[in-house]
């Protein structure tokens, strides 16, 4: 039956259609490795020029491979590298991020998972009404909160340190990571909750002893999507730091905008690839979960 | 009491993050949206003024440069990272061998934050040392590519680096779409003799019409919020050739000092952005009735 109606449509011999089908194939191939080199290229670029020594960029071209590798430019990037005034590399920034990445990410996620099993398996009145209210907070653009954060944290005490950051980036991801385990937790049945509670389980025994055992994939998806967001951030960290407490994304552009000295594309390629390995490395490791929040926070659960 | 506590748990455990959003999103725009209507310079000032800071706004050489580079920016980010992403989802779904490791390559850019790809972009089209001198020396010696630094071409740049940060991602929500497409209503159409591209163009591509309207709304998000891009790439400049409403805000904030210019700012991007978020959460929030 599908042989008979599969025949009608070939035209042509057999061996022509199967050249011309292979000539379609390799085309194909060619059109995705090419855009493979395209995506690719920049990264490689990077990592070329800082391993070349400054006379070899300025005389050599943009994608000619080092003629001799030097680490050297890694070294000034991490440890001695300007940023502004301040001539100790990328290094006492890269872990003022760390310091600020874990305890916001932990506790986003933690408050998000509460957030969640709340808003998705106690429905109370106005359930949905906060839910849409804390999902609109991820969506603003955030110069609109940055006069007034300012202020805010000044009149905490916190303003230009860490913790006004970890502040920061709690409260604005509250949103995102409310929404990841919202939408996870409606997929648990109901029947589940409503068991327990009849054997006398309360508020916290259900989220600990039941949801919380079962969450690990959204834990991962959450952490990652919040440690790619806090760690890549520029504006909270430019607004809310001061010499002493930036974060790598700034110290960052301040080594590459450094106006003193010679203009060393080697150090700064390579400051760029130092600033970008945690969540390249995160992405390389864990890309799929990556993926997942990527596309949770754009089309709905 | 304890009975109290027991019933109102849920309650008392959203309470502090729905605390903490209400004065710190809402408060907060509210705040913002209050000082835009008020003569603050330097300090905040309370005593209301009226609109002048908006007539004044729009006075402004600057801004309407911020404005017009937001909409020659944003129209060609969201059309060729679309066009790019649905190209590459296509590409990516005719059963291709190695499709988990291309993918992965496609999306990296996403990864990285926009000051390290744009440092990377500013590296690539520095007018001496970058492309220009690639391709001069293949022998073309009067190619010239300087957009970086021509004030009427800076901003195409910033597009440049754009689309390749956000194409991938755009390339993986289509092929969740595609992956998703009916394929009995496909093979149909094959056994009845149409062939591939007719497929893909008046088959399965307009049944993508859900996965279009998630990629614009996300991409104009991207596009009305880009800071770091711009910052890393161009620094706004030449002059401020490259502002966008997100710069010419913290300028006005940080640099400038001019709080009531920095309110009426923000104010304008998140009333352009709320007119496009909220029919689009309110759509995908209402209950379905299917």
């Amino acid at each position: 039956m599908t042989d008979a109606t599969l025949k009608i449509a070939p035209t042509g011999p057999p061996a022509r259609r199967r050249i011309a089908r292979a000539v379609l194939r390799g085309l194909l191939y060619l059109l995705l490795v090419l855009f493979v080199a395209y995506y690719i290229l920049p990264l490689f670029v990077m990592a070329i020029t800082s391993l070349k020594s400054l006379d070899e960029i300025r005389a050599g071209s943009l994608m000619s491979l080092p003629q001799s590798v030097s680490l050297i430019s890694w070294a000034t990037a991490w440890s001695s590298a300007c940023a502004g005034i301040q001539c100790e590399g990328l290094q006492p920034f890269f872990w003022n991020s760390v310091k600020m990445v874990v305890p916001a990410v932990f506790l986003s996620t933690f408050l998000g998972a509460v957030n969640g099993y709340a808003l998705s398996h106690w429905r109370f009145r106005g359930a949905n009404l906060i839910f849409a209210l804390m999902l609109f907070g991820c969506f603003i653009p955030f110069q609109v909160v940055l006069l007034p954060m300012a202020r805010t944290l000044g009149l905490l005490g916190l303003a230009g340190s860490l913790s006004g950051l970890v502040l920061v980036h709690v409260i604005y991801g509250l949103g995102f990571t409310t929404l990841f385990f919202r939408n996870y937790y409606v997929t648990i049945p109901l029947e589940l909750v409503k068991a327990a509670k009849i054997d006398g389980a309360g508020f916290f025994t259900i989220f600990f002893r039941i949801f919380l055992p079962l969450s690990p994939p959204i834990i991962v998806v959450t952490v990652i999507w919040q440690f790619t967001q806090i760690w890549n951030d520029f504006l909270f960290g430019v607004s809310f730091s001061q010499a002493g407490t930036q974060p790598v994304t700034v110290a960052l552009n301040n080594i590459v905008n450094s106006t003193t000295g010679v203009k060393e594309y080697n150090v700064d390629m390579a400051a760029a690839i130092i600033a970008g390995l945690p969540t390249l490395i995160v992405y390389v490791l864990a890309g799929k979960y990556f993926i997942r929040g990527l596309t949770a926070g754009s089309v709905k659960g | 009491m304890s009975g109290w506590m027991t019933r109102n748990i849920p309650k008392i455990v959203v309470a502090p993050s729905l605390a903490a959003v209400l004065f710190f999103v809402y408060g907060f725009i509210v705040w913002t949206g209050y000082v835009s209507l008020t003569r603050s310079r330097i300090l905040p000032r309370y005593d209301f003024d009226g609109l002048g800071q908006y007539v004044k706004l729009f006075r402004t050489p600057r801004w309407d440069v911020a404005i017009e580079n937001l909409f020659v920016f944003g129209v060609l980010f969201i059309a060729i990272s679309i066009a790019l992403g649905l190209l590459l989802a296509v590409l990516l779904d005719q059963r291709i061998r190695v499709e988990g490791a291309i993918r992965t390559i496609y999306l990296y850019p996403m990864a990285l934050s926009f000051i390290v790809t744009g440092t990377a972009w500013k590296w690539i089209l520095n007018p001496g040392l970058g492309i220009e001198s690639v391709v001069r020396s293949w022998g073309w010696e009067s190619f010239s590519f300087d957009w970086l630094v021509d004030p009427e071409m800076a901003i195409y740049t910033v597009v440049i680096a754009g689309v390749w940060q956000a194409s991938g991602f755009v390339m993986a929500l289509f092929l969740a779409g595609l992956r998703s497409v009916d394929q009995e209503v496909i093979k149909a159409a094959m056994v009845d003799g149409i062939n591939l591209p007719r497929i893909y163009v008046s088959i399965i591509i307009p049944s993508l019409s859900p996965v279009f309207l998630s990629a614009i709304i996300v991409l104009a998000h991207l596009a009305i919020k880009s800071f770091d891009l711009v910052i890393a790439l161009t620094g706004g400049g030449p002059g401020y050739a490259t502002d966008l409403p997100a710069t010419y805000m913290y300028a006005m904030a940080f640099s400038r000092g001019d709080l009531g210019q920095a309110a009426a700012s923000a104010t304008v991007m998140m009333a352009t952005v709320a007119a496009i978020i909220v029919p689009y959460l309110y759509s995908e929030l209402r209950p379905r009735h299917d």
